[in-house]
Order: structure tokens, then sequence, then C-alpha cells
């Protein structure tokens, strides 16, 4: 199972214009610089291709934190 | 008599509107730039604001009978899939069989569908050959979307521009268009939508009050409204099902089919579904860098281009996907 350090840092490198190492498990990252919905969809499409789950909105609205995000994914995986 | 796609060719509108264009109106979305390239998009075209769906849908059939040398006398069906129509009543494939001059023995019917509209165009045009006795379906597809965009709407004016296709199917003795999978869900109405100013909702003072979404976006109750996020998740799983339902149902797989051409609804979904379905990149054939997404006409678009390029060839068993406002999907597998 992915841990909570795999999925930030992987989150990360999607993300691609967060600088590297700025990521935590505990950034709310609605606050991060310019995010839109696209940010979102990199979340999703993320989420799909490295733990074959897919969010809902309503995940997305709930968690604040990539701690939260990653709790509703490990949720879903069992 | 089965029926094939024999011809295809499309028309865009004359204003161009790029990237650079798109962030001279909005400097603020620069800190986002690296985020929507990723949606393929570089540049669209924008409809005159005196030109309509049918005016771009009858330049393209004009096209269409030029580039192929296909006389208007042959068409014994027309088909015009748009979501602008030119007036309450009466039917707009009634004013384009005039326009045209197609003969007057030609059906006429226009049918109201966006993303997945071409591939519901296609199953309508089988039937109709293969069942009722039509030679040549003439489908024309076209959309003008930009023209209902909120001027704030970001996400909209990037991702999305105008343009409309025709293509005729005609019978042949050889299989050409196979089976379909279609599917509806009405719940997801809002997800995808114009609230104000259809028969539901009259135009109010409120239609006009800017709101933005939870990202930002603004928008209003008589401009478009795509909730991007739930459109999305609709694609991604809506999409590789709908595949797997096909394949079933035509007994093929992935290894059988030598090109899939998908909605073009932006790169990165195209991209999230394509990997899903462990697609081979070379497999899938896009086009929406110079166009965007053009809705309705987006796969005919893609298509002929692929034909033009040498990706499709007479022979290739081609797999095509529509997905979109309604929410609304079908796929089907064609052979050129």
């Amino acid at each position: 199972m992915i841990s909570i350090e795999e999925f930030t840092k992987g989150l990360e490198v999607e993300f691609e214009d967060v600088e590297p190492g700025t990521l935590t498990p505990e950034t709310n990252y609605k606050n991060i610089k310019g995010w839109s919905s696209m940010h979102a969809l990199i979340i999703i499409a993320y989420v799909d291709s490295t733990c074959n789950i897919i969010l809902s909105g309503a995940d997305l609205k709930s968690a604040q934190t990539i701690r939260d995000l990653y709790n509703i994914v490990i949720e879903k995986i069992k | 008599m089965y029926s094939h796609i024999k011809a295809i060719s499309y028309h865009l509108p004359e204003k161009y509107f790029s990237n650079d264009d798109f962030f001279r109106d909005f400097p603020d979305a620069i800190s986002q730039k690296e985020n929507l390239l990723k949606t393929g998009v570089e540049q669209r075209r924008i409809i005159a604001p005196d030109e309509t769906a049918s005016d771009i849908g009858v330049k393209a059939a004009l096209r269409l009978f030029e580039e192929h040398s296909i006389s208007p006398d042959s068409i014994d069906f027309i088909l015009f899939c748009a979501q602008e129509f030119d007036h309450y009543t009466p039917t707009t494939a009634c004013i384009i069989q005039e326009k045209l001059n197609l003969p007057k023995h030609c059906g006429a019917l226009d049918f109201n569908l966006g993303c997945s509209g071409f591939v519901y165009g296609l199953s309508l045009a089988k039937g109709l050959i293969e069942s009722v006795g039509a030679k040549n379906v003439l489908l024309i597809t076209s959309s003008v979307l930009t023209r209902t965009f909120n001027k704030k709407d970001k996400s909209s004016i990037f991702v999305f521009g105008d343009g409309a296709a025709a293509t005729l199917i005609s019978s042949r003795e050889t299989k050409g268009i196979g089976e379909f999978i279609f599917g509806t869900d009405g719940s997801g109405k809002n997800k995808i939508i114009i609230k104000d100013g259809g028969a539901r909702n009259k135009i109010s003072e409120n239609s006009k009050i800017d709101h933005p979404d939870e990202y930002g976006n603004i928008t209003n109750d008589s401009s478009f409204y795509m909730n991007g996020t739930s459109v999305f998740i609709f694609g991604l799983k809506t999409v590789p099902a709908m595949m797997n339902d096909l394949f079933k149902k035509e007994n093929k797989s992935i290894e059988d089919i030598d090109l899939f051409i998908f909605h073009q609804a932006n790169l990165f979904l195209i991209d999230a579904i394509r990997s899903k379905m462990e697609i081979p990149e070379k497999k899938v054939f896009n086009f929406i860098k110079n166009v965007g997404n053009t809705v309705s006409s987006s796969i005919p678009i893609a298509l002929s281009e692929a034909i033009k390029e040498g990706k499709a060839k007479k022979g290739d068993r081609i797999a095509i996907a529509g997905f979109g406002v309604g929410l609304s999907w079908a796929a089907t597998i064609i052979e050129l």
C-alpha cells in the first residue's frame, strides 16, 4: 500500500508548478499558489492511476490537507 | 445493405483566439499556465456574432461536396446535430435542405446533443440506411458554444472552440458502422448547463448575476456552466466501462482496434482514459491543439485529420467514443 510520504511526493511531482519539497502531508492543498480546477483533476487522475480509486467531488470538497485525502483513499482501498 | 462513413469535411470560423490572446485577456491566469497547457489547446476559432451554427454547418457541407465530388442530388436524408437552432420553429435541417439545394424527397431532422452527438448521429444514419433504405445520409454537427460563455469564465474560454463537420454516411455491401453502446444520466443535467433562457427558466434579473464556483471560475445562470471536476470524474468512470461493454458486444479487444478517437474534451482527460484502459499511445489519435474542444464536431474533425495524415486508412477498424452534456455518452466501432 502506498505510504503517506510516497503519496505526497507523487502528488508534488504531478503538480509540476509546485516547488520540490514544499508539499507535506499537512499542506492545505487548496491554498497552493495558483490553485485551480486543473489541480483537482491532477489529484483525481493521480489517485486513479496509483491506487485505482476514483475520488468524488464530495471527497475533494471535504478534504483539506494531503493527509485528509490520503485517509479517504486508504478508507476506499479497504 | 450496410452503412459506412464515406467522406468527412469540416469548416472552422474565421476568427482565431490564441493562448497569447487568452493570457492578454486573463493576465492573472499566467500562474496557471503550465496546468492549462495540459489541456493540449493552443488556439481555437470563435464564431462571428452574425453567424449561426447552421451557417458554419452549411459551409462544412459545401466543402464536403467540393472536396469529395459529391452531388447534392445524391443526398436522401440530412441530420443536423447542434445546440443552437436558427428559429424556435421550423426545423433548422429544413432550412439547410434549401440552402444546400438538396432534393425535395430528402428527409430532414434536427437533434440536440453535445459531445456524444456525432456517435448518436452515426447510429441514426445507420438505421436509416440499413432499415429504411436511405443511400446517402448527410450528418452535420455544429457547435458555437463560445457564444454562450460568460466573459469571465476562463476555464471554458480556454478549452472550447467553435466548428462544424459534415459527414457522408453511405450504403455499401460490406460492414462499416458496427454495434453501439449508448448511455444517459439525466441526474447529471446540472453538470453542464445553461440554466436560464429556455422554456423551463425565463431570463430574469437574477440570471445575469455572476457567481464564482469553488475554484474561482465565474459564470451566471444565463451563461454556459460546466463543473469540470465532475465531468472529468464522469469521463474517467464512464468511458472505460462503455468501451469494455462495446468490446464485449463486438467480441473484440484493444488489440483488434487500429485507432481510438475519443471526444476531444481535453488531452489531460483523454490521456487519463487511455492510461486507465492501457491503450498504447500510438493507437490514440488526437486533434485539439489548433481547434480546442469543438463538442459534437470534435470526433469527425479528428477523424478527418487522421484520414488526411494516413493514420486512419481504408479497412482500418476505429473505435470512437463521445461523452458529455446530458449527461450522455455513446461509442461504436467503424471500419473505413
